[in-house]
């Protein structure tokens, strides 16, 4: 019973854990997201930078068109391995609203790598305005936004269909077997292959597209999740060692008084 | 010795010069020194260091976190991911919080049903009890207001939600509800009285805990069998023995906080947070933090908005007369057959009321979440006040060293004269 008690009350609240929060996040969305191999799962996962940067071209390329990621600067991307002059370049390449001046005018001047990300709409409204009444959501934390995080991204970005028998759409919708209630107002944003082209000459059919784009947003929300592993990694270690230790003292400190009370 | 000053016997002669005058020194000495613990503790007894340990790391990420949050409904959320982006460790700081809020209730809740197995809130440590479940109630408010602070949707509609259910309250209610939020709907004047009140409330916290403890070294402390020490071979100094005890503990609860923030930081979280605060759309569940659940479903079993109020305040009422529903002498369930069964299975409805916390307040899981309420109160209010009259208890053993030593303790050679102190 002794000893009992304790591994029962450890187990107990371990199983709660378990049973609470799985049930807490019960999917809404209607077709199962189907899982997908990612090179940053499990814990000690880490990004592929080929990846990163072919995921950040299409972002720039088809998506950022109508979503804003704007907790990223320019400078994160060195991150996925671009270099300070490519990413002075790309930086530049935006027009970024500044100012008042001088004379109290407001102007714009090239980006520099020290800015936001360049949003697509002056305002949410304006973003409703183009795009049929929808608000497209900030992409820079939607991995972490999005039951089924990763997976779901990829799944509803490849998940467009023809909507079935009998399911009538509204005006400007599409249907996606991922999306929560099926009828989403974004239009398929990949539409066949070629639709970027890649420095590094990947084929870029939708699947990679898909699976690129994911990866690069799955960093965008969770920059820091490599050094948070690898230091982690090195912190338990460290405990685990640290624990041994301590436990061998303890045992040597009662050792002392006789007959350590087995409790 | 100067006149007036203290009675010092530390040697080194700048501190015993700071003792004469303020004997912090020897007071240290006295309740974590040589304090005299019962010989017997098992790892449960870890669990008010880890706690207070938790509210210092508590206190201290949440200095660094204050540094960088903005507190206006239009920042609050961006400015956390700034935290997490560009604040240097920011993301340990912050994940330390976040987690660190649920590894305190875990290790608080471990605490208060150390406290139920082995009776520790019976005579004489009653107003330690209740100071225990004034700590639990200051958490609960303190860790509601600053989940509120990173203004997510979970933030917002959880916020509405609960300071909603004070309208509740008959006349002053509405009245009531208006002054939390500092206007006609949760907005940027909640955000900021939430801060601020998230910034105090540890603080009383910690005042709370110091007459806790100072509670504590008053009685000394319960322990497994839930005889009090009848001499010193009952006992053992706090230092070394229980600083070394206590260090292995510490260890192993490093070791699950660095699993939790290093490897899945969100897993306690709800997504629906990482999305800006929405007055205009509703998420489609409103769940509270996993540590809110069972009292969720206790205000959710109740049809009549009041009633739930009342009863999911009730659940820790009960706690504060504790001591005087459970009128049977013998203190740990080691010596109860049915009232340590019986407490089993209130743990184990208390998972189930989580459980039906989180599940949609619909069909069957009503149903279950009202018959695991109505157990939750029936062991405080009927069970136990019943087993103090019904129960037959073992038979306790004579002391502790009689108990857990080997030959009885006759090595300290005292027992046989020591004179018991005790009634039970
Ligand atoms: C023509 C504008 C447009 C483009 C281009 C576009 N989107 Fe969207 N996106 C939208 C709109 C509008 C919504 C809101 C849909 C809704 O709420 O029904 C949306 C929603 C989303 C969502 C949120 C879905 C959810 O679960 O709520 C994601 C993720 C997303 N888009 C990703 C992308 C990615 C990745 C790309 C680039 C490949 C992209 N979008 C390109 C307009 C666009
Ligand atoms: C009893 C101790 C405490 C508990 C239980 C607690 C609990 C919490 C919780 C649950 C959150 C939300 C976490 C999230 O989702 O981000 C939070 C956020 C926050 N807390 Fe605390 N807290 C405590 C002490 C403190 C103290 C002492 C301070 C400041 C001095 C503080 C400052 C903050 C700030 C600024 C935030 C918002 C940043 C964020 O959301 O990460 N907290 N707290």
């Amino acid at each position: 019973m002794r000893v009992t008690t304790l591994k029962a009350a450890i187990l107990a609240a371990a199983l709660s854990l378990g049973l609470a929060s799985p049930a807490a996040r019960a999917a809404e969305s209607g077709a199962e997201i189907p899982n997908t191999k990612f090179s940053f799962d499990g814990p000690f996962g880490t990004f592929d930078r080929g990846e990163l940067q072919r995921g950040f071209q299409v972002y720039k390329e088809v998506c950022a068109a109508c979503h804003s990621m704007h907790l990223l600067s320019y400078r994160n991307l060195r991150d996925i391995g671009l270099s300070e002059a490519e990413v002075t370049a790309i930086a530049a390449s935006y027009q970024i609203p500044d100012g008042p001046n001088d004379n109290g005018e407001m102007f714009e001047r090239p980006g520099r790598p020290s800015d936001r990300f360049r949003r697509p709409f002056a305002n949410d409204a304006a973003a409703r305005a183009a795009n049929n009444g929808a608000l497209p959501p900030d992409l820079s934390v939607i991995v972490k936004a999005r039951q089924g995080g990763a997976d779901y991204i990829k799944a509803l970005l490849t998940g467009y269909e023809d909507p079935p028998e009998g399911v009538t759409l509204m005006e400007g919708m599409y249907y996606n077997k991922y999306f929560a209630g099926h009828q989403i107002a974004m239009a398929p944003p990949l539409t066949g292959d070629g639709q970027v082209q890649w420095g590094d000459g990947t084929a870029a059919t939708v699947d990679r597209m898909a699976h690129d784009l994911t990866a690069f947003l799955a960093w965008a929300s969770e920059p820091e999740s490599e050094t948070r592993r690898a230091m982690g990694v090195r912190i338990i270690l460290f405990l685990v060692v640290l624990g041994g230790l301590t436990y061998a003292v303890k045992r040597k400190i009662w050792a002392r008084v006789h007959g350590d009370p087995i409790t | 010795m100067a006149s007036g000053l203290h009675d010092s016997t530390i040697q080194n002669p700048v501190i015993r010069w700071i003792d004469q005058r303020l004997p912090v020194f020897t007071m240290m000495q006295k309740e974590y020194g040589s304090f005299p613990t019962p010989r017997n503790f098992n790892y449960l007894w870890n669990f008010g260091a880890l706690a207070l340990i938790n509210l210092v790391i508590m206190i201290v990420t949440g200095i660094f976190l204050a540094m960088n949050y903005t507190a206006h409904t239009s920042m609050a959320f961006d400015s956390v991911e700034r935290i997490m982006r560009d604040v240097n460790y920011g993301w340990l700081i912050r994940y330390v919080h976040m987690n660190g809020a649920s590894m305190f209730f875990i290790v608080v809740m471990v605490h208060i049903w150390r406290n139920l197995y082995y009776g520790s809130y019976k005579a004489p440590r009653e107003l330690l009890w209740i100071f225990g479940v004034v700590i639990f109630l200051l958490m609960m408010a303190t860790a509601f207001m600053g989940y509120v602070l990173p203004w997510g949707q979970m933030s917002f509609w959880g916020a509405t939600v609960i300071t909603n259910l004070f309208s509740a309250i008959p006349l002053v209610g509405d009245s009531i509800v208006t002054l939390l939020w500092g206007g006609f709907s949760v907005d940027n004047p909640t955000l900021n009285r939430f801060f601020s009140l998230h910034y105090l409330l540890p603080f009383v916290i910690a005042g709370v805990v110091f007459l806790h403890v100072a509670t504590l070294h008053i009685t000394g402390s319960n322990n497994p069998l839930g005889i009090e020490p009848k001499g010193p071979q009952d006992t053992l100094p706090f230092h070394p023995y229980y600083t070394a005890k206590d260090s292995v503990g510490i260890i192993a609860y490093f070791i699950v906080f660095a699993v939790l923030v290093f490897f899945t930081p969100n897993y306690l979280g709800h997504t629906d947070n990482y999305i800006p605060a929405n007055p205009l759309v509703t998420p489609a569940h409103i769940v509270p933090e996993w540590y809110f659940l069972p009292f969720y479903a206790i205000l959710r079993a109740v049809p009549d908005k009041l009633g739930g109020v009342l009863l999911m305040f009730g659940a820790i009422a009960v706690l504060f007369v504790l001591p005087w529903l459970d009128r049977s002498p013998v203190r740990s369930m080691r010596f109860r057959p049915i009232a340590k069964w019986a407490l089993m299975l209130w743990g184990i409805n208390f998972f189930v009321l989580m459980w039906a916390g989180a599940m949609p307040a619909e069909g069957i899981y009503v149903t279950i979440a009202r018959l695991s309420t109505a157990y939750y109160f029936a062991y405080f209010l009927v069970i136990l006040p019943l087993l103090a009259k019904i129960e037959r208890p073992l038979p306790l053993p004579e002391s502790i060293s009689h108990a857990v030593l080997r030959g009885g303790g006759r090595l300290h050679g005292a027992a046989a004269t020591a004179k018991p102190m005790e009634k039970a």
